[in-house]
């Protein structure tokens, strides 16, 4: 007895015999399957009186040996017949995998689809925007049906959750500027203008814009994950069906986390990366606080405040409405429920900019400058 | 001692909790070479846990699992993996590889014990495969989203078989089959065991299974297996919950439907 299934060709009577033993099985096959390739011959004998051990695979090759050459089956036992009838019964040719197309077709094709489908994203991203509308009418006039714990559990997690990380950010973000502006500006011997930077590029811009890119990391992508989850369990279908409108209990608080979170944040962001700032104008250019502070004051316009509060709501919205839609347009599997996410933060981020943009014209052209 | 020479799986005094939630306490239990063991148990009592814990998916706190005369606890992978290529598992929803397509779900296994085995073979015994667990062969193309609850039942039973194992466990795999396709596949079961040496775990809730494959029947309460046996030597015990399950409404029915057969 071997250890390894083998076969030897005899001739009998005149007549091809292949001859198997040893354990036919997929443990043991070895090389059987190439050297079985070499091998034809119609209306041969195929003995298998040798083997002592057969699985399905061992069965799968003696059935395609004998249904490619016509071949006969000697010494079978009954578990052994029992195997050979049974993937014969199982020997229905399906294809497996698609056909290939052309590469040029392909490309085409990828390309076709994703401009497709960028066009039905943003369609269906004004759609939800629209439905959000509806939906916050309905509740305002029937405010009952405000979920007020939901919501507040929202504010929780997507703002006082962040300021630890917003803080520690902000607060570096104020120093790298001070540090930065003080050496580019130190050759023109106008240190002293580092404070103006701080001021007003923390208030007008950095402080929201960094904050929201953070906020859509933070929550936009748990967004997504969340309700994309919810919609692969069938909890989205379940809410529907026991009548509670999953725009008003799951998205409509999450988007108003973020829309009134942002300006909180912003501001926070805005007032930690001047205190960074002034730490290293203390520390590295001798600027007393006290002083510091008053500059800051001087320096700033009230108008960079309420352009940071006028922005800030704004990417709140698209960072909401970004992580609810794609949340809530997962379907099929696993996989897509990470595409989703990652669609999610990209198109936020990316529309806070584009936005951001537009503002940033759109004030210094009415006069804020 | 004689009955342990020939049992391919062995638990001794198994402890699983979860926290303060204690699943099982000194548990016992032996699988026979070649039987099919029917796992009964009500909601909660921990079958799952059980097979989790006999295929090293849970680590015990405390007790000795042994399977094929080798312990599972704490072995280490490349040990654990000659063991795991000798069975092969059927998980309660399937858990079928989302992003492969059902025919590569069912390769999965071949290629990652037995690399050599080349492309065509693999795919014609993937073909073959899913024939034989009673899908259409248009479902070999078709991801796992696609597929119906028992569809994916079903090419859960054709990966577990995927490497001809000598010992398969079986987590509820009759649930969510229609009773044409259950019967089946307690025939499939039935057959290949018979044909190929087969041990078979079964963790079942249907009367039916257990009445027409099940060699032995164990069951699980307080925290450990109260009974194993053939259904005739349960049914003499006297436990309540045994007799509840057995000779409820239901089981009554499967008994009836068992009995006609066999008279017929």
């Amino acid at each position: 007895m071997s250890d390894i299934a083998q076969f030897e060709e005899v001739t009998e009577d005149g007549r091809q015999v292949l001859r198997f033993s040893g354990p036919l099985t997929l443990a043991r096959l070895g090389r059987l399957p190439d050297r079985l390739k070499e091998v034809s011959g119609r209306g041969m004998l195929v003995d298998v009186g040798g083997v002592d051990r057969m699985d399905t695979v061992g069965a799968w090759l003696i059935h395609r040996l004998v249904h490619d050459n016509d071949a006969e089956v000697r010494g079978a036992d009954e578990s052994t017949s029992f195997l050979l009838q049974n993937v014969a019964a199982a020997d229905k040719p399906a294809k497996i995998r698609p056909d290939r197309r052309p590469a040029f077709v392909q490309i085409m094709d990828q390309m076709g689809t994703a401009t497709a489908l960028a066009g039905k994203t943003m369609l269906g991203l004004l759609g939800f925007f629209g439905a959000l509308l509806v939906t916050t009418w309905t509740v305002i006039k029937r405010p009952r049906r405000f979920r007020f714990n939901a919501t507040v559990q929202r504010f929780e997690i997507v703002g006082i959750h962040a300021l630890g990380i917003i803080g520690l950010m902000s607060f570096l973000i104020g120093i790298v500027i001070a540090q930065q502006g003080a050496v580019q500006l130190r050759q023109f011997g106008a240190e002293v203008f580092t404070i103006n930077l701080i001021g007003r590029l923390t208030f007008r811009e950095l402080g929201v814009l960094m904050t929201a890119i953070m906020v859509a990391g933070r929550s936009g992508s748990a967004f997504a994950a969340q309700l994309g989850s919810m919609k692969l369990a069938e909890e989205v279908d379940a809410m529907r069906t026991i009548g509670v409108s999953p725009m008003e209990a799951l998205v409509l608080p999450r988007v108003m986390a973020t829309v009134l979170m942002m300006p909180l944040l912003g501001f926070y962001s805005a007032i930690v990366a001047i205190i960074g700032g002034g730490l290293l104008c203390w520390v590295s250019l001798d600027i007393p606080p006290a002083t510091f502070i008053q500059r800051i004051r001087e320096v700033t316009p009230i108008t960079d405040v309420w352009i940071s509060l006028i922005k800030a709501p704004v990417f709140g919205l698209i960072i909401g409405i970004s992580g609810c839609f794609q949340g809530m347009q997962v379907e099929g599997n696993n996989e897509e429920v990470g595409l989703r996410t990652t669609a999610a933060v990209v198109q936020a981020i990316f529309l806070v900019i584009v936005l951001d943009a537009f503002f940033a014209v759109f004030f210094s052209e009415v006069g804020w400058v | 001692m004689s009955q342990n020479g020939d049992s391919i799986i062995s638990v001794r005094g198994l402890k699983n909790a979860f926290g303060e939630q204690v699943v099982h306490e000194g548990l016992d239990l032996d699988v026979r070479k070649g039987e099919i063991l029917g796992v009964v148990g009500g909601s909660g009592t921990g079958k799952s846990v059980l097979m989790r814990s006999i295929i090293g998916l849970q680590t015990p706190l405390a007790g000795d699992v042994t399977v094929f005369g080798q312990s599972m606890v704490g072995r280490d992978e490349t040990e654990a993996k000659n063991i795991r290529r000798r069975w092969g598992v059927l998980f309660q929803g399937g858990a079928l590889f989302s992003t492969l397509t059902v025919a590569e779900n069912v390769q999965v296994p071949i290629r990652e014990f037995y690399p050599r085995i080349d492309n065509q073979l693999l795919d014609e015994i993937a073909t073959y495969k899913i024939a034989m667990s009673g899908l259409a062969p248009e479902a070999a193309m078709k991801y796992p989203s696609e597929l119906s609850g028992g569809m994916k039942k079903r090419a859960g039973i054709a990966r577990a078989l995927a490497l001809d194992p000598e010992l398969l466990f079986l987590d509820e795999p009759t649930a969510g089959l229609d009773p044409i396709g259950a019967a089946a596949f307690d025939q499939l079961v039935k057959e290949l065991q018979k044909n190929l040496d087969l041990t078979v775990f079964l963790i079942t809730h249907d009367l039916d299974t257990l009445y027409a494959i099940c060699d032995r029947v164990a069951v699980l309460a307080d925290k450990k297996v109260i009974a194993v046996g053939t259904i005739p030597e349960l049914l003499a015990l006297d436990h309540e919950w045994i007799q509840e399950y057995f000779r409820g409404p239901r089981g009554r029915a499967a008994q009836a439907t068992e009995t006609a057969e066999v008279s017929a």
